[in-house]
């Protein structure tokens, strides 16, 4: 099957805007954030809440966002199904998240497992209060399992054989989303 | 978030990062039967993912669910305290279903064959075997005659993979990196299989290794290892960075190979006294179990400078890393 060009389907200051709403979304619920952190899914959700993080202290001058990035390999459901072993990537929490509010940050929800993986991974690190979900894609009509987010950037209808990716400037050189034919 | 160098690169998409992680992300090898079959590459990787559980090991649960579906099989037949504690635990830190077989406890006592026990063993439905053996190339023996992943724990003489892999994590968890680092190995060269997975790890990853003790204990090839002999202590440890002290293995002399042990530990004791004059930063490393007064004094045992017990926190985590690499290869 010939791969198609990738479709935009968000440009920097369209991604600008929904990380604007979303920080503000996250402010209105978590307000000084003294009981909740942050906790990026590696290795696409990191630049995402540090992008949050960078908003609410610069712009809304919230003093102090716990931060946290959390690895999931180990926890995932696939190991030895695929044709790839799974490759880890560095877990930085430096905080308990017993009796504090977490929300996990990630770039694309799609089946669910991922956020099923990061779920169990979590409890190593205390007892959460509550755990949310942020996402700034969320893609329709694809979970494998009982999962939504609680905040959305954007809803989107793409059929299995594609696949949603999310740039940014700081790895890829600009923000952007496109959705594009996998190769396979 | 800070991150080291090769972390980044496996995190960006393109294609060239593509090619990395293929080269990357898998050993070379279904077994772990010694150093002398590993990559570099292979090294590294089980480092890296060594770094990963080291976090593991150090969070408030300390355990991850991956291997739930692994049955491994601990067979020892030779003593071991440390090695098999920290296999075991790895194992369970892993989620791994684990069984433990002692040859003291066992039919081996009543004439079974080695193939004929880890058959019987296998036919329990294991996935890994790791074990233990007197002889020298038991472990390979195995992995021709039985469709399982092997790790050895030591055989005879000949090889200890994973106590060469912790110490030579350890070494670079001290310095950044292995390469170009001076490393004396001092002691019972001719008994060690310690010694001689440490030389083929530490070339390897380009360390310059010596080795330092009485010329009755240094085996005959060492000069076609590139390795080259010491006798003088003193003059060892001026030369290394770290200086990994053996024991004196008492159980496999089978004759005299130095006058006394008195005399022995006068001349390849490391003292406080002798670190003193030295004056200069060096690291101690031993493998466990130490002779007090022997090889190593209390002194330099329990000092600032020794990371004795640093390698056996790594251990556990390399452990780990080599069983999940490894598991990750058995086909489902």
């Amino acid at each position: 099957m010939r791969s198609m060009r990738p479709k935009l389907l968000l440009n920097a200051k369209e991604i600008d805007i929904l990380l604007h709403r979303l920080a503000c979304q996250l402010l209105e619920n978590h307000l000084d954030f003294s009981e909740s952190v942050l906790i990026g899914l590696q290795p696409r959700g990191i630049y995402l809440a540090q992008r949050l993080q960078q908003i609410l202290v610069d712009e809304y001058k919230v003093e102090n966002v716990p931060l946290g990035a959390l690895d999931i390999t180990f926890y995932r459901d696939d190991f030895r199904r695929g044709d790839k072993p799974l490759v880890a990537n560095q877990t930085q929490i430096d905080f308990l998240v017993e009796d504090k509010r977490v929300v996990f940050i990630d770039d694309v929800l799609y089946t669910g497992r991922s956020i099923r993986a990061a779920l169990t991974a979590i409890q190593s690190f205390g007892r959460p209060t509550t755990v949310e979900l942020l996402t700034l894609i969320d893609r329709r009509f694809s979970r494998h399992l009982p999962i939504q987010p609680t905040y959305r950037g954007r809803q989107v209808d793409a059929i299995n054989r594609e696949r949603v990716e999310v740039k940014w400037k700081e790895k890829d050189g600009k923000d952007a989303v496109y959705v594009v034919e996998s190769q396979t | 978030m800070e991150r080291k160098g090769r972390k980044r690169r496996r995190l960006c998409g393109g294609i060239a990062d593509v090619d990395i992680v293929k080269v990357m992300s898998e050993l070379s090898t279904r077994h772990l039967l010694g150093i002398k079959d590993l990559t570099a590459q292979d090294i590294h990787l089980i480092f890296d993912t060594a770094d990963n559980f080291k976090e593991v090991i150090n969070r408030p649960i300390k355990k991850v669910p991956s291997l739930r579906d692994i049955t491994i099989a601990n067979i020892f037949f030779e003593n071991s305290t440390r090695t098999k504690l920290s296999f075991e635990l790895a194992q369970k830190r892993l989620s791994a279903d684990v069984i433990n077989f002692s040859a003291s406890q066992s039919s081996v006592k009543k004439g079974e064959t080695l193939l004929d026990t880890v058959n019987n063993i296998l036919s329990m439905k294991v996935d890994m075997v790791v074990m233990r053996h007197p002889n020298p190339g038991a472990p390979h023996f195995l992995s021709k005659h039985v469709d399982v992943s092997i790790v050895n724990a030591g055989d005879g003489a000949h090889e200890h993979p994973t106590q060469a892999l912790l110490d030579t994590y350890s070494i670079r968890e001290k310095f950044g990196k292995v390469e170009g680092r001076k490393v004396v190995i001092v002691g019972d060269i001719l008994h060690s299989r310690v010694a001689l997975s440490n030389i083929f790890a530490l070339q390897r990853l380009g360390a310059e290794v010596k080795v330092c003790g009485p010329l009755s204990l240094m085996p005959k090839h060492l000069g076609d290892l590139g390795v080259e002999v010491e006798t003088d202590l003193r003059k060892a440890l001026d030369w290394c960075e770290v200086a990994n002290m053996l024991r004196v293995q008492n159980e496999r002399l089978d004759r005299s190979y130095f006058p006394s042990t008195r005399e022995y530990a006068q001349q390849f004791g490391l003292t406080g006294e002798l670190l003193r004059e030295m004056d200069k930063e060096l690291v101690i490393m031993h493998p466990g179990p130490i002779n007090r007064g022997v090889e190593i004094s209390s002194e330099v045992a329990d000092s600032d400078q020794s990371i004795i017990l640093d390698q056996v926190e790594n251990g556990v985590a390399v452990r780990m890393a080599v069983i999940y690499l490894l598991a990750s290869k058995i086909k489902k």
